[in-house]
């Protein structure tokens, strides 16, 4: 079998995907497991560049443990193990000689906005900083452009000095992101970023992660199944530790499922 | 109520403790008296090279056990595995805090005096007292290190910080009021203690101002002793004196310590 015909095959396959990307983010057999206690079981799935990937899952489904695994997180929990293969940019993440490194390229929001006890200036600052950019102009400009993108520059442009811890929530949230944003990631993961943000500002923050989508690969990990359907060009399914299925999210979301609990999810009958 | 009364049994020792060493050392106190040596075997004149004494042992004493204890509080915290080691380094620590002084200041005989060869010198006194304070400073800071969360250090290493830049961008900066407090009771317990000092490095009589650290000196807490027990017709108000002087410093100490722990929590950032 010829190239053209593989490629064939893939394309009538897959139908409703846009042409894609170069492959971001392998991953083979993926588990993870909390001393002993498995928390995901083997994973595979592929992320390609410029690609919003949904992942949805009731709670213990084992998404946030995936991300910790796809920045090294583990490292700094002895209990947690991590099997399996992780490439990025096609080199296996374990391979990278400095994590550091491979972590300022992964901007990451977790669910529970973290304003660190600085000044906002200093929390956008700070990744910036960690890797030596130290000019005042430079980091002036980085900081403006990350919170205009985190759609929070309005509410902050005249407190800057005031501590970040001392924002609100939703304010704490958004600056979390223009955290991730400082690093210039070429991989953005949030998880669950809308909890602590209130609606109109959450859909101002998809509004953002719209436009991100021509710079930087975007895992959307959402409790909000209708955001990832707002979102995700494809969606997984996680449920009790296992990919239950991936797939286009459009195609997902009406009805086009391999397996009825994925339907079931979505539909809202479980979960 | 019983709690109120119960409060109130605790202040009262306190404050007779007080009321006796100002109203019987309170006429001892004058600019002579702070500024002076002590003339006429100890029964009259001032109290100087003593208060300069004390002041060199402490100082000496945090030179070396703050830096030790907060690299050691960092270690546990921040690096140590938790391991059957570790523990067992916790368990030392404890049962460190609990050795009585007066076996702190054998064992500073034979190292620091005869094993160290610095004989009885400030360096072996304040030693002595530094390992005997060791414990204060690294439970104080590992607790204010544990204090900060751990979400704070997730933050940092998402963005690809090191744990050395983290540690120095945002735990450290967050645990020092918390340290700091940790020092002040160091400072004020070393002040007090007597027993360590006497064999190591403390001088009965020695009306001079000791120029290195490997003089002897007389201090504080040894003079009260010396001249409440061991010399005959020393009048009435000197040891008075002498006590009030040392419970200011030591008061003094922990008000402000106090003040500070007051300023740093109104600045507290989370
Ligand atoms: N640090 C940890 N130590 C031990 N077990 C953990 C740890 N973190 C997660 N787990 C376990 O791993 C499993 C998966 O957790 P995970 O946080 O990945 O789920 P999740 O899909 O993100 O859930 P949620 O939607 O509630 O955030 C759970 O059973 C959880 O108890
Ligand atoms: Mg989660």
């Amino acid at each position: 079998m010829n190239d053209q015909g593989v490629a064939t095959i893939l394309e009538t396959s897959q139908p409703a995907t846009a042409a894609k990307g170069p492959v971001k983010l392998a991953v083979h057999n993926l588990s993870i497991s909390y001393g002993g206690t498995p928390a995901l079981v083997g994973v595979d799935l592929e992320i390609h560049e410029n690609e919003i990937f949904g992942i949805i899952g009731p709670a213990n489904s084992g998404k946030t443990s995936f991300l910790k695994a796809l920045n090294r997180m583990d490292m700094f929990n002895p209990a947690m193990q991590v099997a399996g293969d992780i490439l990025f940019n096609g080199t296996n993440i374990r391979q990278w000689r400095n994590v550091y490194a491979l972590r300022r390229r992964i901007g990451v929001v977790f669910p529970l906005p973290v304003g660190l006890p600085m000044t906002v200036y200093d929390n956008v600052a700070l990744a910036p900083r960690l890797s030596g950019v130290n000019r005042k102009a430079d980091l002036d400009d980085i900081v403006e452009r990350c919170l205009r993108r985190a759609a929070l520059w309005d509410e902050v442009k005249d407190r800057l000095d005031s501590l970040g811890s001392l924002l609100s929530g939703g304010q704490q949230q958004r600056l979390t992101i223009a955290r991730a944003l400082s690093q210039d990631p070429e991989l953005l993961m949030l998880d669950e970023f809308s909890i602590a943000v209130d609606p109109v500002t959450t859909m101002r923050i998809e509004d953002v992660l719209k436009e991100l989508r021509t710079e930087m690969t975007i895992i959307l990990v959402t409790n909000l199944t209708q955001q990832a359907r707002r979102l995700a060009d494809r969606t997984a399914f996680f449920l009790t530790g296992s990919c239950v299925e991936i797939g286009d999210t459009e195609a997902l979301f009406t009805g086009n499922v391999q397996d009825t609990r994925t339907a079931d999810y979505i539909a809202g009958r479980f979960g | 109520m019983l709690f109120l009364i119960m409060t109130a049994l605790l202040i009262l020792p306190v404050l007779i403790i007080l009321a006796t060493l100002i109203y019987k050392g309170g006429p001892a106190i004058s600019w002579e008296f702070l500024f002076d040596d002590p003339r006429e075997g100890m029964t009259a004149g001032g109290i100087f090279p003593a208060l300069v004494g004390t002041i060199w042992l402490v100082a000496v004493a945090l030179l070396v056990s703050v830096p030790l204890g907060v690299a050691a509080a960092l270690y546990l915290s921040e690096f140590a595995p938790d391991n059957w080691f570790t523990r067992f380094i916790n368990l030392c620590i404890i049962n460190l805090a609990g050795v009585p002084s007066i076996v702190h200041a054998l064992f500073g005989v034979g190292a620091f005096v005869l094993f160290f060869g610095f004989g009885t010198s400030i360096l072996a006194a304040s030693l002595t007292l530094a390992i005997m304070t060791l414990p204060i400073v690294i439970v104080a800071t590992r607790e204010s290190l544990q204090a900060v969360p751990l979400a704070f250090r997730e933050a940092c290493w998402n963005m690809g910080a090191t744990r050395w830049q983290t540690i120095h961008r945002v735990v450290l900066p967050n645990a020092v009021s918390g340290i700091l407090t940790g020092v002040i009771l160091e400072v004020s317990r070393t002040t007090g203690e007597t027993a360590p000092i006497m064999f190591t490095g403390a001088a009965f009589f020695l009306p001079f101002l000791p120029t290195s650290v490997f003089d002897q000196t007389m201090a504080m807490s040894l003079h009260l002793f010396v001249i409440s027990t061991q010399v005959p017709g020393v009048p009435d108000h000197l040891p008075y004196g002498v006590a009030l002087v040392l419970i200011a410093m030591v008061l003094t100490m922990n008000a402000a310590s106090i003040g500070l722990r007051m300023y740093l929590r109104g600045k507290k950032k989370w």
